[in-house]
């Protein structure tokens, strides 16, 4: 089974070849089946050592940051002609448009406002790749083994300069719900009025 | 390759921490006894405010010129005693400070005594590749700080 699941796991090549690493753009796909196993062993030995299912969205969210943190630079590189994104809703289309591409080879199903709460927007992925295999434990539904794509969000928008919250929900497919800081908000209005 | 000109790099994290740093300084000239080279430091520390202000300003990463020290006091002795620009010996040290600020907020602070906007952008953006290579490595742990 080949599933797009582009430059996922290359950082991890890369290291073979450090000294030679080319920044342009990579087409390379990773087999699903081995991202499938990976990623199961990555959720056993987080379920090894962890408590309750909050400490199991923690730990995943945890590795997931470690991709979020290094995939910013090289997107921003690769996709964005080295443009830095300032706005809110730019960064929020970034994450929907090119990380999602990147990692998942296509969009993210949607992107809402919540409706009560501007500092809080969720973005909808009916079938999440990292759920494609994950079968919830009937007693312990509330399980979403996406939180490690939450951490990848996480980390993505923490480090360009937007502090958030970000947790996996199951809503709609998974709906990642993410929780803006109100220093962010504000900026964003100066930024606006200017 | 020689260099002209006093240049000092630094990569920030951050926390506003010092994740690297590095002086150029012209190789075949001696060492002056007066030496304000401690102050580098200072400098590019103070200009961090200024570089997270403008960051916001602008989607570019470089920032060209953010700061000067000494700029504008240099040149008031100059127009008030012609032949006195040495009344000091710190007003001497004049530094213009650029910067760059990567996707991942990481900035990239140059300190340099002549101007040189294209080589210090090309020398940002080689460094600014330098450290992406180095921070994709999956077995460093964090790159941020």
């Amino acid at each position: 089974m080949r599933t797009a699941l582009r430059n996922f796991l290359s950082p991890t090549k890369l290291v073979l070849r450090c000294g030679g690493i080319s920044l342009s753009r990579g087409k390379s796909e990773v087999s699903g089946t081995a991202f499938a196993l990976l990623f199961a062993e990555m959720v056993q030995y987080s379920h090894n050592r962890v408590q309750s299912v909050a400490d199991l969205h923690q730990k995943l969210s945890e590795l997931g940051q470690h991709v979020g943190v290094r995939m910013v630079e090289l997107l921003f590189v690769r996709e964005r002609n080295y443009k830095r994104e300032t706005k809110l809703l730019s960064i929020l289309l970034f994450v929907k448009g090119t990380l999602w591409k990147s990692l998942f080879g296509k969009e993210a199903d949607k992107l809402d406002r919540a409706t009560d709460d501007e500092r809080t927007y969720y973005l909808i992925e009916k079938e999440p790749l990292v759920n494609r295999f994950v079968s919830v434990p009937r007693d312990k539904s509330s399980i979403n083994c996406a939180a490690f794509v939450a951490g990848i969000i996480e980390a993505t928008l923490n480090s360009t300069g937007f502090p958030a919250k970000v947790t996996a929900l199951w809503h709609m497919g998974t709906a990642f719900m993410i929780k803006f800081d109100d220093t962010v908000l504000v900026r964003d209005r100066q930024l606006e009025g200017r | 390759m020689a260099v002209s000109g006093n240049y000092y790099f630094a990569i920030v994290g951050h926390q506003d921490n010092p994740m690297f740093e590095m002086e150029f300084v012209p190789t075949n000239k001696e060492p002056k006894k007066e030496d304000h080279r401690h102050l580098n430091q200072f400098i590019a520390h103070a200009a961090l405010d200024l570089v997270d202000e403008s960051m916001w300003t602008t989607t570019s990463m470089y920032l060209r010129l953010v700061d000067k020290f000494n700029e504008c006091s240099s040149k008031q002795v100059n127009k008030q005693h012609p032949s006195k620009t040495s009344a000091s010996l710190l007003l001497c040290f004049l530094r213009y400070v650029s910067a760059f600020v990567t996707a991942g907020r990481i900035r990239l602070i140059c300190l340099h005594d002549v101007k040189n906007d294209d080589g210090i952008k090309n020398f940002f953006m080689e460094m600014y590749e330098t450290y992406i290579k180095v921070g994709i490595v999956r077995f460093r742990h964090s790159i941020c700080t």
